[in-house]
């Protein structure tokens, strides 16, 4: 495999692209503004001495609806797609998912509870219902994965194989107990529940944005501080250990960070497969396996995917709008399909 | 200078590997010979701190190997394992430049080095190439280029350990790999190198380490443990041995 294109024209490519996802997804929606009225607009909220005439109605759906989904879908779709990077680099192999780790099933678990045990009980607030949603679903993504993390570990070592085969067990483990919820479920939480498994940004709040834009925009500073450590743990754990990285150090920053990542995105805009896995893959056939430009890029390139993704959710069926797992998995599978077949070609 | 005192290494109940007091000399090449299963990558993994000790203990310099800092020790202790599980499309420069890591000596230096170390293991010309596109040879080669780049241009203090580092290589590179290796430790560094071939080993080898079942059973110049007594003892193997016409080493040939 050879390199197709350069680091410098990857960024400035995926940039433009990013704006351009950007741009789209604060104009287009059920009520589509003008493009230049949406530049303007936005402009304006960044603060720009711009004049008001006629813009109040897109300021007012810009501010109000289309720039918390967008900032949501941005920071989801970035860190999940930096997860992805963190656990492909973890277990050494370019297929491997951040659900690997039970952080997905465990807020699902987190999610189902605070779903139906909150219709069971019934006397929450309305206002506190999403609220405790998120961090049920986030303590839940964190929980599973600190078992998984413990149940991998022998005499002061993590042994990477141990993990993946925990999480399985133990995301087989949350399946079921999800289960046992579905069906104890009445007709009101299981749409709620189906409809949060299928993920969606839409609703996006700046009170549920603030949590996540902190956890993704820390991982987003933290992990590219670890690429040329992950670089060398791709040589093996052994052999990084020889190049004096503190591997044992290496993984669990790996998983806390992913748990953290992908609890916080997973809590905001429930689950959304498909990202973590695909988009590390494919800037890795564009510019090389070299973490310094993936870390960075597949950030960019996720938020890009993301947004380009939630239009798709938005526009396909509107006014009525498909959750964006749909269309995430539906782009995602067959794409994991063909890298599948290709590396057995 | 890495010294192993009294070691004993031991895999569940079963010990491994047993009685090696060793000291690794200043531009001196220590190979190290045995039937499979005679405790040679146990003893390599012991070494490099890979493998807790049950007994006995290891020294770097003036310290013990497991309180020194990492990057300070891999500036010191390089290590070549068997087999390699990389399977990501680097380049061959990105695989050999991952040697550098734990020096801060900037782009330009760290190339140099790089393309040196290439050179040294005959692998320059696959500069440029991805990884994933190499035969196993060229591999094994890539990987010995990337623990000189650690070490280079390798000094006396430091220390080299190499786990059959020919054994996927032609004949040509058998040879050019450890002249290589040899030249390496003519510079001043410590090299232990665990080999099969009794011929490579007499060739470049300074004094041998003959281990059988865990336990060392010589420790010497080629010319004493590469006899047929020795040998039909531990490898149960017939030979004559014969000096080298050309250049004097011993010459094994199996009966």
């Amino acid at each position: 495999m050879t390199l197709l294109i350069k680091p410098r024209a990857l960024f400035i490519g995926l940039s433009l692209l990013c704006l351009l996802a950007i741009w789209l997804s604060l104009a287009l929606g059920p009520v589509s503004l003008p493009l230049f009225d949406t530049l303007r607009a936005a402009l304006r909220l960044v603060g720009l001495p711009i004049a008001a005439d006629g813009l109040e109605q897109a300021e007012l759906i810009l501010g109000q609806i289309r720039l918390p989904r967008t900032l949501l879908g941005l920071a989801v779709g970035g860190v999940l797609a930096l997860s992805g990077v963190a656990m492909q680099g973890l277990f050494r192999n370019p297929l491997a998912d951040p659900g690997l780790i039970g952080v997905s099933s465990g807020a699902a678990l987190g999610a189902a509870i605070a779903i139906v045990g909150g219709s069971v009980f019934g006397g929450l607030p309305e206002s506190f219902g999403p609220y405790l949603l998120s961090v049920c679903a986030f303590l839940g993504g964190l929980g599973v994965t600190a078992l998984v993390y413990r149940l991998g570990r022998r005499n002061g070592q993590t042994n990477v194989a141990t993990m993946l085969l925990a999480g399985i067990a133990l995301t087989a483990l949350a399946g079921s107990a999800v289960g046992l919820f579905t069906y104890l479920a009445d007709d009101a939480t299981l749409r709620t529940l189906t409809f949060w498994n299928l993920g969606s940004l839409n609703g996006a709040s700046y009170a549920r944005l603030w949590p996540l834009l902190l956890v993704s925009t820390g991982v987003a500073l933290w992990l590219p501080r670890r690429a040329k450590a992950l670089n060398a743990l791709l040589l093996g754990e052994s052999e990084a250990g020889h190049l004096g990285i503190d591997v044992e150090g290496l993984k669990r920053e790996l998983v806390f960070c992913t748990a953290l990542g992908v609890g916080a995105a997973v809590a905001a805009a429930g689950m959304i497969g498909f990202v973590g896995l695909v988009v590390p893959h494919l800037v890795r056939l564009l510019v090389g396996p070299d973490h310094r430009v993936l870390l960075p890029a597949s950030v960019l390139a996720g938020a890009s995917l993301l947004l380009f993704a939630d239009l798709v959710a938005r526009l396909a069926l509107a006014p009525a709008e498909l959750p964006i797992g749909i269309v995430t998995a539906l782009i995602g599978a067959p794409f994991f399909l063909y890298l599948l077949l290709r590396g057995r070609a | 200078m890495l010294r192993a005192q009294n070691l004993q290494i031991r895999r569940g109940r079963k010990i491994v590997l047993t009685d090696i007091t060793l000291e690794l000399k200043p531009g001196e090449v220590l190979g190290v010979l045995g039937p499979n299963g005679a405790g040679k990558s146990t003893l390599l993994g012991a070494l490099c701190g890979e493998l807790p000790a049950d007994h006995g203990s290891v020294w770097l310099d003036e310290r013990e190997l497991s309180h020194w800092n990492g990057a300070q020790r891999a500036r010191r202790l390089a290590v070549l394992p068997q087999v390699s599980t990389l399977d990501f499309a680097f380049r061959v420069e990105e695989v050999v430049g991952m040697g550098r890591l734990p020096y801060q000596s900037g782009r330009v230096r760290d190339e140099e080095i790089v393309a040196a170390a290439l050179q040294a293991a005959d692998a320059g010309h696959l500069s440029g190439r991805s990884y994933l596109a190499l035969s196993g040879g060229e591999r094994q080669r890539v990987h010995l280029a990337r623990v000189l780049a650690q070490l280079w241009p390798g000094e006396a203090g430091q220390t080299l350990l190499l786990d059959e580092p020919t054994s996927m290589l032609d004949p040509l590179h058998q040879h050019t790999t450890l002249q290589a290796v040899r030249e390496f430790a003519d510079r001043g560094a410590a090299v232990l190198v665990i080999l099969h071939d009794l011929n490579l080993a007499a060739r470049y080898c300074d004094r041998l380490l003959l281990l059988e079942g865990g336990c060392p059973v010589m420790l010497d110049t080629p010319e004493q443990v590469l006899r047929p007594e020795p040998l039909k003892a531990v490898f149960g193997l017939e030979v004559l041995v014969q000096p080298h016409p050309e250049r004097g080493h011993p010459l094994i040939i199996a009966r």
